[in-house]
């Protein structure tokens, strides 16, 4: 599947306050205006550049800070398909994958803005298009990949009426 | 083999023998919400289609975050909070109660040895009263609510030594400060973080409190200590519940252990925009500040109240500065009232705002303008965290931030050596 590059501007340690500011995951409740204002602190065109697909691109400890599930939740209603990341933070690790959003750990460096790359999350690569490089991915945990499988944790859940990891 | 206390407690809650790497499924202790989160918690338990909570007793919503309501859109989730929690007669914590890390231990929801989920990053503050707590998104805690259950992963754990005595006028948000320097923002992610050493155990409860509850800004799941006997008196005259204190094996196996000495450490400040770029106090001292801030989950305390209370007794807050003070629960606000430091508070210029998160979360009660700086004893300085990204929060405790406040300028509060 092709994907387009969103690279932040902000690589390291880009917590979820930046990612949707307290000034609107507070009073607002709608994912889709909520997803108007990412990284508005830190990037504030960046939200109108991205387009359904995307894959965001992020360097360490992305997503630390605030446990605020507004963060994975209004990136994947700007249209973000994933993140692909040196590293996330453990809190927005989880909500991602509960939400059904995608993380990817890998080399992110030579990623740049606007690329078109494609992900291979089963064969565990990312392959940059544009400059004819391929990334390992660290494997997603088995947990991770059943509930991406079953559509996140609220389809998972009702489908076993609980966890089932077996 | 030996076991950390996180996977001590959490072998205890799965019900079958862990270690660092495991991933379990956990009977869990309490959980909670507050005003920022519930709201998706509530939309994803109507998801899950169930129609009864698994135990209402284990869990609690508060509103700390923007309390009282600062606008049309939060005024709609607290009537949604509201309305939630009289439909499955949940309780509730409404506005002016408190922040909801100081109201959970406070009002002896948790105990020593229990496995506490939180929709608040914070929520590993009860470490400090060897409470396994960590905080989820709200879809986590929703399965929670409905289940009594959710899955987690064992951490390893870091070890961390603290030994030394403190210096006047140098506390606990200073060591916590100095060791999130040490280790970086991220040097603890998906790990638990034990903290012990004489320096530990020489600090009352709530000084225990500031450090554990900074531990997730060194990106840690958990900030855990051992119940002493300051530990047990305290749990026993608040909560009913039978304590379990839970202690590390002599042979645990740890990550890494980290050992700090702090018989000189001066006090810090952590600048913008990171928590772990810290400084000594005395590289900073002139900078100027326009408001200045003690409370929050983490420094909003008696103690706290005290310490920033025997700064301002007879001295005026900076004509140029606005210094807000948001006790966090109602409790220390009556205390603090009783022992004359809202009195003094008042009396030398500050602004005692309603128990609750305050300005440190930017939605209301002192947002800053555009270029203007605050000193603050919150737990985090993101840019725009105090709702203004064109602003600038300085971290420290409130001895050093009371201290500013009579300045105008970041001030070292040794300088006030008989008031300390």
């Amino acid at each position: 599947m092709k994907h387009c590059a969103r690279r932040l501007k902000v690589q390291d340690n880009v917590n979820t306050d930046y990612v949707i500011s307290g000034r609107y995951k507070f009073k607002i409740q709608d994912p889709k205006e909520l997803a108007k204002h990412i990284f508005e602190d830190i990037d504030p065109e960046f939200a109108a550049r991205v387009t359904k697909g995307d894959v965001l691109v992020a360097g360490e400890n992305f997503g630390c800070g605030s446990s605020r599930e507004q963060a994975p939740q209004a990136l994947k209603s700007a249209g973000f398909y994933a993140v692909a990341a040196k590293s996330f933070a453990r809190i927005f690790y989880r909500n991602a994958f509960n939400l059904g959003l995608v993380l990817v750990e890998c080399d992110t460096d030579f990623i740049d803005d606007g690329d078109e790359l494609d992900l291979d999350i089963d064969g565990g690569k990312l392959k940059d298009r544009a400059k004819g490089l391929v990334f390992d991915i660290k494997p997603i945990p088995s947990v991770m990949k059943r509930l991406l499988r079953d559509g996140g944790v609220v389809e998972h859940f009702k489908k076993y009426g609980g966890f089932n990891f077996e | 083999m030996g076991k950390t206390i996180a996977e001590k407690i959490l072998s205890n809650h799965a019900g079958r023998e862990l270690k660092a790497g495991d991933i379990a499924i956990c009977g869990v202790d309490f959980c909670f919400g507050q005003d920022g989160t519930s709201s998706i918690i509530i939309d994803s338990f109507r998801k899950l289609g169930v129609n009864r909570v698994f135990d209402k007793s284990r869990f609690c919503m508060v509103i700390d975050h923007s309390a009282p309501s600062p606008n049309i859109g939060v005024s709609e989730i607290h009537k949604k909070m509201r309305a939630f929690a009289g439909a499955f007669d949940l309780g509730l914590y409404d506005i002016g109660c408190g922040v909801c890390h100081q109201l959970i231990p406070q009002k002896g929801h948790v105990t020593c040895g229990d496995l506490v989920l939180g929709a608040d990053s914070h929520t590993c503050t009860y470490g400090a009263i060897n409470v396994f707590s960590t905080g989820v998104g709200s879809t986590d805690l929703a399965i929670t609510l409905a289940s009594g259950k959710n899955w987690f992963k064992v951490p390893e754990t870091i070890k961390i030594i603290v030994k030394g005595k403190l210096p006047k006028g140098v506390y606990s948000k200073d060591v916590i400060l100095h060791i999130i320097k040490d280790i970086s923002a991220n040097g603890a992610t998906y790990k638990a973080v034990e903290f012990c050493g004489e320096t530990i155990s020489a600090m009352s409860v709530d000084e225990r409190l500031t450090i554990s509850n900074m531990a997730v800004e060194m990106g840690a799941k958990a900030g855990l200590m051992e119940a002493d006997e300051k530990v047990l008196k305290w749990v026993k005259e608040r909560s009913f519940k039978t304590p379990h204190p839970t202690a590390a094996d002599p042979a645990a196996k740890y990550a890494a252990v980290k050992t700090y000495d702090v018989s000189k450490l001066a006090p810090q400040v952590a600048k913008p925009h990171a928590v772990d770029n810290v400084s000594d106090v005395t590289a900073l001292s002139g900078t100027r500040i326009d408001q200045a801030y003690v409370g929050t989950c983490t420094n909003g305390r008696l103690e706290d109240l005290e310490a920033a209370a025997r700064i301002m007794k007879g001295k005026s807050v900076h004509p140029d500065v606005r210094f807000v003070i948001a006790p966090a629960s109602k409790e220390i606000y009556l205390d603090a009232v009783r022992k004359g430091f809202i009195e003094i508070f008042i009396k030398s210029g500050c602004i005692v705002v309603a128990p609750g998160c305050g300005p440190c979360v930017g939605t209301h009660n002192g947002v800053l303008a555009d270029g203007e700086s605050a000193i603050s004893t919150a737990n985090r300085n993101f840019k725009g965290r105090m709702g203004n990204p064109n602003s600038f929060i300085y971290l420290a405790s409130p001895a050093t931030v009371a201290s500013s406040a009579i300045t105008g300028r970041i001030t070292d509060p040794r300088e006030h050596k008989n008031r300390l």
